[in-house]
């Protein structure tokens, strides 16, 4: 162990279990973007199943809206050391939008406005493990978290919740997604603290 | 996107291990802005933009990690800029506790995206905020004589102004506005698309776009920028939030 002298530390001591290594707690909700906040408006927006389905699904803004949605309150772990914890969405169930598709792939790949992309195994994205998140603390999501729509998926490292998503590409194959090209981890536990390509 | 490019390097990683960083300088770069001289062994060489994650481990066990960019350019070491952030955990420590000889862990450097090689060329189009300076100061460091640059920077007050003398030297390449205070010489006033079309490269010098900075800083520099016309895939940014502890 290697101890800095005189650091004490006055961080919140975390008791509850629920904050993983190297992390911190913050009640802020940072925003980390790799480009410009892009502006879509509802009536180009479309959501996509496509890929390796039997048949593609793509809904507008208003038929996605009229799909079932569930309200979730998650903790959420940024790859940057911030956690937060007890945070409420509103989303529809990746569960929902994958009911009755037909698939042999065991990744997915989501797609976003303006050409970002995340991969994640297909069994983390359903099991009721995530969702495609438009509300946010009761109101719309905002454009600089994502809105109009997010995918959320708490249990990973939150890059993997990708902002403005439009769509999930399933894949036979696992491909890296836009960070995890430029060295993040392929998959992104942070209670294993796989934050960089070798973690 | 330009990941392709990159996927030749998606070999096995190695795990980036934490090392043992021994300070061994200190520069005051401003009252509340401090620079760190480190010397790691066998500390690998780094790309301009890249950061590293820190370490703080205390008596009692309790450790503290954060991330900072890396300040120095490729081949000339490896030094932290850090600025202090009231109320922080990690900050205060780098910035007024920590003196020569003392020691942290570190590990990286970090990153692929927010990065300038020489190689990618120019002309390099720099827009930073308050310690959003820190990373794009080592790309200006990186670049070749030959490569047109320009650096916007935002800073409150002239007291403010991080490495001012280095960036003084290097004349109209660096265009400093102030946003608290008004002086002789010096530019005031925000960071807007008035700005960055007076002395930023136009969309047709297709300049490669870095913007660094806190949140609000970054997302009205990018939005100006794509309304310049830039291409919104050239507009690079890292933003460091309100908790930026």
């Amino acid at each position: 162990m290697v101890v800095s002298r005189g650091f004490r530390g006055r961080g919140r001591r975390d008791d509850s279990g629920r904050v993983p290594p190297g992390q911190y707690l913050t009640d802020d909700f940072p925003v980390l973007s790799a480009g410009p906040t892009p502006q879509t408006s509802l009536d180009e927006w479309s959501f996509t199943i496509g890929g390796e389905v039997d048949e593609p699904r793509r809904w507008t803004w208003d038929e996605f809206r009229a799909v079932p949605s569930e309200t979730v309150t998650v903790d959420i772990h940024c790859v940057t050391k911030w956690s937060k914890l007890d945070t409420t969405w509103e989303g529809i169930s990746v569960d929902t939008l994958l009911d009755g598709v037909e698939t042999s792939a065991e990744h997915v790949v989501a797609f976003c406005e303006g050409g970002y992309t995340t991969n994640l195994p297909l069994e983390d994205v359903t099991s009721g493990r995530a969702w495609i998140a438009f509300g946010y603390e009761r109101e719309p999501l905002d454009a600089e978290h994502g809105g109009p729509a997010r995918l959320l998926v708490p249990h990973l490292y939150f890059w993997k919740s990708a902002k403005w998503v439009r769509g999930l590409a399933l894949r036979n194959e696992d491909e890296p997604g836009f960070w995890e090209r430029y060295g993040y981890h392929l998959y992104g536990d942070p209670w294993r603290e796989q934050r960089y390509w070798g973690d | 996107m330009a990941g392709a490019a990159v996927l030749g390097r998606l070999t096995p990683a190695a795990p980036l291990a934490w090392r043992v960083a021994t300070v061994a300088g200190v520069r005051e770069e401003t009252p509340r802005v401090r620079t760190l001289v480190l010397e790691v062994d066998g500390w690998p060489r780094h790309r301009a933009g890249q950061h590293v994650d820190i370490r703080l481990t205390a008596e009692d066990g309790y450790q503290a990690e954060r991330s900072y960019s890396i300040a120095s350019g490729p081949g000339d070491g490896l030094e932290l800029t850090v600025e202090l952030v009231e109320n922080g955990e990690v900050s205060p420590y780098l910035v007024e506790e920590l003196v020569t000889g003392d020691v942290f862990e570190i590990r990286g450097p970090i990153g692929g995206y927010f990065v300038w090689d020489p190689e990618e060329g120019g002309p390099l189009l720099l827009v930073g905020g308050g310690s959003g300076v820190v990373p794009l100061r080592a790309m200006l460091r990186t670049r070749p004589t030959g490569v047109p640059a320009r650096l916007v920077y935002s800073a409150r007050v002239l007291e403010d102004v991080i490495y001012r003398d280095e960036l003084d030297r290097l004349g109209s390449d660096v265009v400093v506005t102030l946003t608290r205070e008004e002086r002789d010489g010096r530019r005031s006033g925000r960071v807007g698309a008035d700005l960055l079309r007076e002395v930023g490269f136009g969309p047709d010098d297709e300049p490669r776009i870095f913007v660094c900075g806190p949140t609000s800083f970054v997302g009205a520099v990018a939005s100006a920028l794509v309304d310049l016309g830039h291409p919104p895939e050239r507009v690079r940014t890292e933003r460091f939030g309100p908790t930026g502890r």
